[in-house]
């Protein structure tokens, strides 16, 4: 069955896309702009599920790379997406049937409805994180044993860079590089394969959960009936199976940035429930770390999303303040993250952290135990 | 030593004023409607109040206008300046041109004379691309007589302002039009800061022609008080100032009614509900300030980088206009023309303030009963009971119930009980508040620098130190006492710099009017 993504999709899209990327992925805002111009321009965006996509499809994920701070103030020019869209086809000899989103969290769910509308072809409805991660080799080919083929990095001046890495750590370590020289972003195409392997890696239905979940954040349940303010945290927890860990006020925040990497900790007063609690939030680009009074409350790769508390509305890292009221909420990830594997591509000892991970099930209800 | 202050607020549909002793208490309140040409207004709200209080003009040391004249001129899309658009950018930026996401009717009314021209620098401060002098007289050349004013917007000016500073100069010697630049108006995020440097640019003469009458009408008073301007965050900017910047007004309105709201009734949490003529705006009070709207900020349906309070509008006021048996309310009203067209008035139009003198709700002095058949009052009488009360719900902090305040002209309309609501709290002067909220306005200062630094604590702290000193140090000229100047806010921005050694400060000093 194929849908079909039209201007008036983009915000639900966006806004859900923002949740999944955990305070990082870049804000979805830039990039909705851009898929809405191109929507208007070229006709509305076909969506392919994952079991549409067939062998013969050639399944390219397109996405910006770089800082969040860059994308918001040196937008992408007008060129770049048909330019990174050539370039693969120039350096594989075959041409993309169809996008995909390499990560749905953030900015990144947004840059492949753009390209499908400006290209003329379809978007899958899928992607390979089901969340926001910062390092290229943090999706679900990788995962698979899949490398990341030949690489393509664009610029705004129309520099290309066509690169074959020999593994994910290699086509991060390069593309980090080509990166800071680009300026802190650019357009990047890399796992680009054949209609199988895409089928057997994508995460599916990503983008129509972001839809849902935007959906639910402005106002409105699956079952269509009308949301107040103040219950829509809790409407897209239970639609989620997530856990509304905490309820509180940012008392301090550390915030530094490099390489390309937004790293610090929230520390928050608890309000309203959480009243007399404290808790932490560790970040790089995206929220990492929760504990709550010392005690681990959820660590990635389950998705830890901060939410304004009066609004449900989602906030990026950059975006949190002091004194900034807040729900936290953890969203269990996909099971191909819960692997060995998974966990060492992703778990918290990849970021630097001294924790086990533990599912946010689980902590959960070790908490709960605790209160008792 | 400190003289009284006036405080004028400038609404859609009513100007009010109040004279505020040294202790802040209030002396006299009036209300005037608004004007078409609002200095009359302005002039006649100074009249009754000096009138009204008896205080003798030359003992009024400081004079706040609150207004919303820019709001309402970007919301109405009138009297808003055509604005020359310079955005220095290209190759980049060329996916989201400038006005991309504004409503049609927006963009038209600030003329579409965009220009996307080479220029701007990369997040590090290399230059993306040079600036090409001949392509902005170009473009200058081609807005020749047709702009009021010009935004100048370069990507990452937060990090180098120079080509900015140079485009402005030669937009100057070209055009002779005032020119906003975006690194004096916001931080990064282009397309924010770039909104709101084009409607700063749009606004320069609708606050010029607004300022002179009210400057005007202080002199021809006697009055010799400084005059100051409210901005959105409750502080108050100089005359001067605000002439540079009158983007920073909007917002001030539901700022000052707030804060007006907390001085009138002593309470500290509570909701504000103000009923204007127009709208109903609803805010929260929360530990003595309104709280903050936590996501970008859309002003007449386009996306800034401003914070506001938190408001919810919607439209029903004194002068909302009753329709289809009293089914339908609104949202238009009649606005300042309510002492004229409305039913109890002699008018031909059946409007809010009508229906609530019909059921008995309120009364005006001299004013009789209207004639309205008694189903249309109570259906309409209902209609606005559900929608303040639903209203009220919709900010609220919890399913708890919670105190509201009422303020503003139109409160008359509002019953004496809502659901959901702990205690209805109408303060004296309440019809006021605004104008009581703008005559209590501090002074700010404001900071953005950006800091080497070497990595650690001590580092970090020595550079919000400093920042935090300059704000300190910014309001004190701007008028505030030194002794009650007081860091409010103290940010660290993430500017992603690729030897990790820079960081953008934002501080923020808020002190009491000097003497």
């Amino acid at each position: 069955m194929t849908a079909l993504i039209t201007e008036a999709d983009i915000d639900e899209i966006a806004l859900g896309a923002a949740v999944l990327g955990t305070g990082g992925g870049g804000d979805p805002h830039v990039g909705s702009l851009i898929a809405k111009r191109l929507i208007r321009m070229h006709g509305p965006v076909r969506m392919l599920t994952v079991d549409d996509v067939t062998d013969e499809d050639f399944v390219v994920p397109v996405g910006g790379i770089g800082a969040p701070s860059v994308s918001v103030e040196r937008i992408m020019a007008e060129s770049e997406l048909l330019a990174a869209l050539e370039a693969i086809e120039r350096g594989t000899g075959r041409r993309p049937t169809a996008v995909m989103p390499i990560e749905v969290g953030g900015g990144n769910s947004m840059i492949p409805i753009a390209a499908a509308a400006v290209a003329g072809i379809p978007v899958v409805d899928g992607d390979a994180m089901g969340r926001a991660f910062p390092e290229a080799q943090m999706v679900t080919y990788h995962l698979a044993g899949y490398g990341p083929g030949t690489t393509v990095l664009v610029d705004h001046h129309g520099n290309e860079v066509v690169s074959r890495p020999v593994n994910g750590e290699w086509s991060e370590r390069l593309a980090r590089a080509v990166t800071v020289e680009m300026g802190g972003g650019a357009t990047m195409i890399d796992y680009a394969y054949g209609g199988a392997v895409a089928r057997e890696c994508a995460i599916p239905g990503t983008l129509t959960l972001a839809k849902r979940i935007g959906g639910i954040l402005r106002g409105r349940d699956a079952a269509g009936r009308q949301l107040r303010d103040d219950e829509r945290i809790d409407a897209l927890c239970t639609d989620l199976g997530a856990i509304r860990l905490f309820d509180g006020k940012v008392r301090d925040l550390q915030r530094a940035v490099d390489g390309g990497f937004t790293r610090g900790a929230a520390e928050l007063d608890g309000v309203g429930a959480d009243r007399g609690s404290a808790f932490r939030l560790d970040f790089q680009n995206e929220m990492l770390l929760a504990r709550r009074d010392g005690a681990l409350a959820a660590v990635t790769p389950d998705l830890i999303a901060v939410l304004d508390l009066a609004t449900g509305m989602p906030m990026t890292t950059d975006a949190v303040r002091y004194g900034a009221r807040v729900a936290i909420i953890a969203i269990p990830c996909h099971e191909k993250w819960r692997t060995p594997r998974g966990l060492e591509t992703a778990g918290p000892a990849h970021f630097g952290y001294d924790v086990e991970w533990t599912p946010v099930e689980q902590l959960a209800a070790a908490g709960t135990e605790i209160a008792r | 030593m400190t003289g009284y202050r006036i405080g004028i607020d400038v609404g859609g549909t009513n100007t009010d004023a109040v004279i505020l002793d040294e202790d802040l208490a209030v002396l006299a309140s009036v209300k005037r409607p608004t004007t078409a040409d609002t200095g009359e207004g302005v002039a006649d709200a100074i009249d009754a109040v000096l009138a009204a209080s008896g205080v003798d003009p030359a003992r009024i040391s400081h004079a706040m206008l609150g207004t919303t004249h820019c709001t309402n001129a970007i919301v109405e899309r009138r009297g808003l300046g055509k604005v020359g658009i310079l955005r220095l950018g290209a190759p980049a930026t060329t996916a989201v041109p400038p006005l991309e996401g504004w409503p049609d009717d927006l963009s038209r009314a600030v003329g579409e004379h965009v220009h996307l021209l080479a220029g701007g620098f990369e997040v590090d401060g290399r230059t993306l691309s040079a600036l090409d002098e001949d392509a902005v007289r170009a473009a200058c050349d081609s807005m020749r007589e047709q702009v009021d004013a010009v935004a100048v917007v370069g990507v990452f000016s937060p990090v180098d302002e120079s080509q900015e500073k140079r485009v402005a100069e030669i937009v100057a010697s070209e055009l002779g039009v005032p020119v906003s630049r975006s690194a004096r108006i916001g931080s990064l995020g282009l397309l924010e800061r770039e909104n709101a440097t084009v409607l700063n640019a749009a606004l320069m003469q609708t606050l010029k022609q607004m300022a002179t009458g009210f400057v005007a009408a202080l002199r021809d008073r006697g009055i010799p008080a400084t005059p100051y301007f409210g901005q959105n965050d409750g502080t108050l900017m100089q005359l001067e100032y605000a002439l540079e910047f009158p983007v920073l007004t909007i917002g001030c309105g539901p700022t000052n009614s707030i804060r007006g709201a907390a001085h009138l009734s002593g309470a500290t949490d509570a909701l504000v509900v103000d009923i204007g003529g127009t709208t109903t705006d609803i805010g929260v009070l929360v530990e003595g300030f309104p709280r903050q709207s936590a996501h970008a900020v859309e002003i007449g349906g386009i996306r800034t980088n401003f914070r506001m309070p938190d408001v919810l509008s919607v439209g029903l006021g004194g002068g909302t206009i009753v329709r289809s048996g009293g089914a339908s309310l609104g949202p238009d009203s009649v606005g300042y023309r309510l002492l004229q067209e409305g039913l109890a008035f002699g008018g031909g139009t059946l409007t809010a303030t009508d229906i609530a003198l019909r059921v008995g709700a309120a009364q005006i002095a001299g004013i009789a009963t209207p004639d309205v058949d008694d189903a249309v009052a109570r259906t309409a009488w209902d209609g606005i009971r559900a929608l303040l009360e639903d209203s009220v719900d919709r900010m609220k902090p919890s399913a708890a119930p919670v105190p509201v305040i009422l303020v503003g002209g139109g409160g008359i309309i509002a019953p004496e009980t809502l659901d959901g609501v702990s205690e209805l709290i109408r303060p004296d002067h309440f019809g006021a508040a605004n104008a009581v909220g703008a005559a209590l306005g501090d002074v700010a200062g404001q900071v953005e620098k950006i800091y080497r630094v070497d990595g650690t604590e001590a580092g970090r702290r020595a550079a919000r130190e400093d920042a935090s000193r300059d704000a300190v140090e910014r309001a004190r000229l701007a008028g505030a006492a030194s002794s009650t100047i007081e860091v409010v806010a103290v940010e660290e921005l993430p500017a992603a710099y690729s030897d990790g050694q820079q960081v953008l400060i934002r501080a923020r000093a808020v002190g009491r009017l000097a003497d």
